[in-house]
């Protein structure tokens, strides 16, 4: 199973201005001048010089907000959310099986808000005669609110132009469903108007998509429902939104985790790797390189005996192999 | 985990011992309680010594937030002094440094709060 991270932002869709670009050019030039003579010479010397750099000073974590791709054994694609990363993802497959290939997505929507599905209008695959959309989802409101977002005057192209391309399929949350070669199994989660999670099963590998998910500290339930839902997973995509002091304090309520709770619930629930996700677009590349090695020193100093756990901090464009 | 209340001439001073984790944070408040309750306007400061202090996990932060929050209301002053490297470190992981007034010694919270 591969997991492919299309869009990583929470809330909104975020990119660096000129100015800042500008500063990270300047900030890499003063490290090339402190090199010896003649490293950046070559090709090869000047490959290793940019991935040696920090991942904030050779790298974005972007970007598009939420949309993930799940690869696994079969022909049928999965996706989590359509997020503005959607766009990137249809034009990527559009590009692979061409317009006369008919393919079948299967989109899981963790909620309806706006950020997780501003991409579907840009995802081409949706206006190619013959391909097949299937978005599951827990909400009732599910195809109404896919309507109403393609619709005048919020979008120019009605979605009854592209329904015939289009399914819909209620799911239960707590039920497993054999879904494209998948066991796919959804958890309601703490957010404004509900959210939930998706975990993915296929030939011993399995995959947690939890975002947009508030965790009280005090709601012990919710707590082990969470390690439960975790369980041994080999990757959590886990809402790492804002500081733990921010998430019990001035952001109470507003339905997003913190990194350091991920960490403790995916160590709890012997997970092997975490994906901080849904990052805040208050934060940027620098600020999340820090956060990432913060989680990373938090994993340490609160593993004791368990198993380590690999903590990653998604961008858009990453491939995890499970 | 353990605390204990030692007599100081300038402060109500509480000495922690062990975990605050998810297993123990809500007894850590319960022990708390009576201390915090006379951490009010016009009384000497709550000073919470964790030099023997383990760890601290999410819950136990959130039942400190929680405990400032209260003392703050009160009108009282609380501080935490003589951490153990470890858990200073989480307190700034979790930015709880910039929530809770937090002292290298015990003179330092002293020297601030009393």
């Amino acid at each position: 199973m591969q997991v492919l991270f299309w869009g990583t932002r929470g809330s909104l869709p975020v990119s660096l201005n000129a100015e800042q670009l500008r500063q990270r050019l300047l900030s890499v030039l003063e490290v090339a001048a402190r090199l010896p003579a003649g490293q950046l010479d070559t090709a090869i010397g000047r490959a290793e010089f940019v991935d040696a750099l920090p991942f904030a000073l050779r790298g974005t974590y972007g970007g598009q907000s939420a949309c993930v791709e799940i690869r696994g054994n079969g022909p049928e694609h999965l996706i989590c959310d359509l997020g503005s990363g959607a766009r990137g993802l249809g034009n990527a497959k559009l590009a692979r099986f061409g317009p006369g290939t008919p393919q079948t997505y299967h989109i899981f929507m963790s909620h309806l808000h706006w950020d997780h599905l501003m991409g579907l209008p840009f995802f081409t695959p949706l206006y190619i005669p013959g391909n097949r959309l299937i978005i599951h989802g827990c909400h009732a409101e599910l195809e109404a609110a896919v309507r109403l977002q393609m619709s005048e005057p919020g979008f120019p192209v009605d979605f009854s132009l592209v329904d015939r391309q289009v399914e819909f399929h209620p799911m239960e949350p707590g039920q497993t469903y054999d879904i494209a070669g998948f066991q796919v199994c959804a958890m309601r989660q703490m957010h404004g108007g509900e959210s939930y999670g998706y975990r993915f099963a296929q030939e011993g590998k399995s995959f947690v998509y939890a975002t947009d998910s508030e965790h009280k500290l005090d709601q012990e339930e919710q707590w082990a429902a969470c390690v439960d839902f975790f369980r041994e997973a080999d990757l959590i995509a886990f809402d790492a939104m804002y500081s733990l002091a921010e998430m019990v304090s001035v952001k109470a309520d507003w339905g997003h985790s913190s990194h350091m709770i991920g960490v403790e619930l995916a160590l709890a629930a012997r997970a092997r790797r975490l994906a901080l996700f849904h990052h805040d677009p208050l934060n940027d590349d620098a600020s999340l390189d820090r956060l990432l090695a913060d989680s990373r020193r938090f994993e340490a100093l609160s593993r004791h005996r368990r198993p380590p756990l690999e903590v990653l901090s998604a961008y858009d464009g990453l491939i995890v192999q499970l | 985990m353990e605390l204990e209340a030692v007599v100081h001439p300038k402060a109500n001073l509480v000495m922690v011992r062990g975990r605050i984790d998810h297993g123990s944070s809500m007894a850590f408040s319960e022990l708390l309680h009576p201390h915090l309750e006379n951490c009010k306007k016009g009384a000497p400061p709550l000073v919470l010594d964790f030099a023997g202090v383990d760890y601290v996990s999410s819950a136990g932060l959130r039942a400190l937030m929680i405990a400032t929050r209260f003392a703050k209301n009160q009108g009282g002053r609380l501080g935490i002094a003589e951490f153990q490297p470890l858990v200073r470190e989480v307190f700034g992981i979790s930015r709880f440094d910039l929530v809770i007034p937090c002292f290298d010694t015990l003179e330092a919270a002293l020297g601030e709060l009393a």
